[in-house]
């Protein structure tokens, strides 16, 4: 049974508190949910020692709500989220050492990317990427769920955004257009707190984004409990594909880190607030001491787990770390499709010409 | 068998919307109303309303909505009312369409056709009347035809919807395409090479056969077709024939496509082959006026054409052909370097002076 309170509604009955859970797949989650809090620590680490470059925005804290919406759901169903993506990205089936290589910009082949789009723009099938407007993935979203509706497929499409990116016109154009449409979209608002350094309270007006869509009904989500977000995803995605329309889905949840590696993330709130949502809502040892309870997993269990998350990204980084750079004739591929580019593509003087030609 | 660049088009569609179960129009206006320009005229009849779908006045909804329809596999046609609306869309066709093929190291593909009028229009002020050729000419990966696997900008003319032109068999038939980014030579001619695209041209074609009764100047006009991928071959080997360019278009001057060319041209062969700089005929540095005297002076006419390349040729008579001034040139260096030996010191009047007297 999920606690009272892990559900608030908005023109809807929330989903049901009883809840099914399967040993393998629980330890299964838990297992994910540590694997991307290593690999995210990891990257942090890898950043700080130049590794990594630009923009990197770590997903620490909010690991429920990647891993428990895919255990809603198939890989056929959709997600495409804003530029927080590394999480998505893993439990979509791109490999540590491939998000890492990308991040590094170290190629591996194993991500498909090839090192173009870096850590804000990583794709896995039916995974539209780490999308970096704010805001723009949302209407994206909606004809991805188009599609979807239009080739009959009975797939959800989950698009995500931030509590920041939802006071985004166009989020209100996507909520219109797919209410009107009736299309299969379930919009999720990973609310942790802050757009950036701006507090909701201080961005939105009305900070119940769950109700914000107005005539989509809502359901506000504990984002930190993972078997919530499992439990609410699998809901919405019943909900859709019975034709009922869009739904808003808000996840609360919380980043430990900064917006991005430049932010420490302590000027716009307390270091206090931080270690108190860590030590009393944090996502993997909420989970971890269900399992406990359940007797699904023992103590030394859960350190061997630990253990071989570390081990598995360890060995990621060293993968990646001898990883070539990519071949310099990448610049100039897929800007356009193969097949159909120009002869040739202009460099930086005219002598500087670069011919495509793709790798089989 | 003449016929209407509006059923020219309206017919293009049809054959589209036949061909490919994936293709679907949408857009403001399209489906019952038969188009703001009437160029969807009748297709709802045809097709019903699954493809073919009226939008809300909501440019960044629906324009995001058909990128994701793309990405997830189908083949949208994006119609704006004009392109000056686009403009609230502009981040989809640019950051969601143009670009995420190349982020996305080839996995993800976007087929997608935005189209609608463009250019200047009567009487209806600086926010309703421009041309945005060289905005989406600078963006690499986006093209100019909706079997075309990329994102493709197609701006029709507002003006030109209602004229008509003579039609061949062959172009009727339903598998007639244009290549992309093949230009064409509207009119041969031997003393100047005329570039232009779109409305623009008509006004080349009258200035044309002035410039040909009136100064005797054989003029020869190019269709570019094309902003990108830009048919430079035909171009320069135009040039090289007529060693003049006078480039047209409606455009404002800074940054845009006469611009592009002038620079293109100076980094080609052609350039030694011109006998004057290149002239550019644009639409004047202006937003667009309302007033009807003040929007006559803002875009190139038949005159401000042939004032253009009179100026152009003009220049050519002033100066002395090619080969006379390389010899000029040759015998002052020469001179040049004779003084110093002889007297030890140089001096431009005195090399002139030796210059004089120089059998030649």
């Amino acid at each position: 049974t999920l606690p009272e309170g892990s559900f608030q509604t908005y023109e809807c009955d929330p989903p049901s508190h009883d809840i099914k859970v399967n040993k393998e797949e629980t330890i299964n989650m838990y297992k994910q949910m540590v694997l991307m809090r290593r690999l995210e620590t990891t990257a942090d680490g890898l950043y700080k020692s130049k590794h990594i470059r630009g923009f990197c925005h770590l997903c620490t804290g909010q690991e429920a709500v990647a891993v428990g919406m895919e255990a809603a759901i198939t890989p056929d169903d959709h997600v495409i989220t804003a530029y927080r993506c590394h999480g998505f990205t893993l439990v979509r089936g791109q490999t540590p050492h491939a998000i890492l290589a990308e991040l590094m910009g170290e190629l591996a082949f194993s991500l498909t990317s090839l090192c173009k789009g870096g850590s804000m723009h990583m794709f896995s099938k039916n995974f539209y990427g780490g999308n970096g407007i704010v805001g723009a993935q949302v209407p994206v979203g909606a004809g991805i769920a188009f599609a979807q509706q239009y080739l009959n497929t009975k797939q959800a499409t989950y698009i995500l955004y931030g509590d920041g990116a939802a006071n985004q016109g166009q989020v209100f154009e996507a909520y219109n257009i797919s209410k009107l449409w009736n299309l299969p979209a379930i919009y999720v608002c990973e609310n942790n707190h802050y757009g950036m350094g701006t507090s909701a309270s201080r961005s939105s007006a009305d900070t119940n984004y769950f109700a914000r869509g107005q005539y989509i009904p809502g359901l506000r989500v504990n984002g930190m409990d993972i078997l919530a977000v499992r439990q609410a995803c699998s809901w919405a995605k019943d909900w859709v594909l019975s034709d009922k329309g869009p739904l808003v889905l808000e996840m609360v949840t919380y980043r430990y880190g900064g917006h991005s590696m430049s932010d420490p993330g302590t000027s716009y709130r307390t270091r206090e607030e931080i270690q108190h949502m860590r030590s009393t809502n944090d996502p993997i040892t909420g989970l971890k001491q269900r399992l406990l309870d359940l007797d699904f997993l023992t103590e030394s269990e859960t350190k061997q787990i630990d253990k071989d998350a570390r081990a598995t990204i360890d060995e990621a980084v060293k993968l990646a770390h001898n990883d070539p750079f990519p071949d310099e004739t990448e610049l100039y591929t897929y800007i356009f499709v193969e097949g159909s580019e120009p002869p040739f593509v202009r460099g930086r003087e005219k002598e500087e010409v670069g011919h495509v030609v793709h790798k089989q | 068998e003449k016929m209407t660049v509006r059923d020219a088009l309206n017919q293009a569609l049809e054959e589209e919307l036949i061909a490919d179960e994936r293709v679907f129009l949408l857009g403001e206006e399209v489906g019952q109303y038969n188009g703001a320009y009437k160029v969807s005229k009748g297709l709802l009849d045809k097709f019903g309303p699954k493809r073919i779908i009226d939008t809300p006045i909501t440019e960044a909804g629906f324009a995001g909505l058909a990128v994701g329809a793309a990405l997830a596999g189908l083949r949208p046609i994006c119609e704006f009312m004009t392109f000056n609306f686009a403009m609230q869309a502009i981040d989809h066709i640019i950051n969601s369409a143009a670009k995420l093929h190349y982020m996305a190291g080839g996995t993800v593909q976007c087929p997608i056709v935005f189209r609608g009028p463009n250019g200047y229009a009567a009487s209806v002020g600086a926010q309703h009347s421009q041309d945005y050729a060289s905005w989406y000419g600078s963006i690499p990966g986006l093209k100019a035809a909706i079997r075309d696997p990329n994102p493709v900008v197609f701006l029709e003319n507002e003006l030109q919807y209602g004229v008509s032109f003579p039609i061949s068999a062959e172009v009727l038939s339903k598998d007639f395409q244009l290549p992309i980014g093949k230009a064409k030579i509207i009119r041969e001619g031997k003393d100047v090479t005329l570039v232009a695209h779109s409305r623009p041209l008509n006004f080349c074609l009258e200035a044309a056969e002035k410039l040909q009764a009136e100064d005797g100047i054989s003029a020869e006009i190019i269709n570019l077709r094309s902003i990108r991928p830009l048919d430079v071959d035909t171009i320069v080997a135009s040039v090289k024939k007529t060693n003049h360019l006078v480039s047209v278009e409606s455009g404002f001057p800074f940054f845009g496509l006469g611009s592009e060319l002038s620079a293109l041209i100076m980094e080609s062969e052609a350039f030694d082959y011109l006998d004057a700089p290149v002239e550019r005929v644009t639409g004047a540095d202006v937003p667009t006026p309302y007033a009807f005297n003040l929007e006559a002076l803002a875009f190139p006419t038949v005159d401000t054409i042939q004032w253009g390349t009179e100026a152009q040729l003009g220049n050519s008579l002033r100066c002395l052909d090619t080969t006379t001034w390389k010899k000029i040139i040759f015998l002052l260096a020469v001179a040049l370097m004779q003084s110093v030996d002889k007297k030890g010191y140089p001096s431009l009047v005195h090399a002139l002076m030796e210059v004089a007297y120089f059998n030649w």
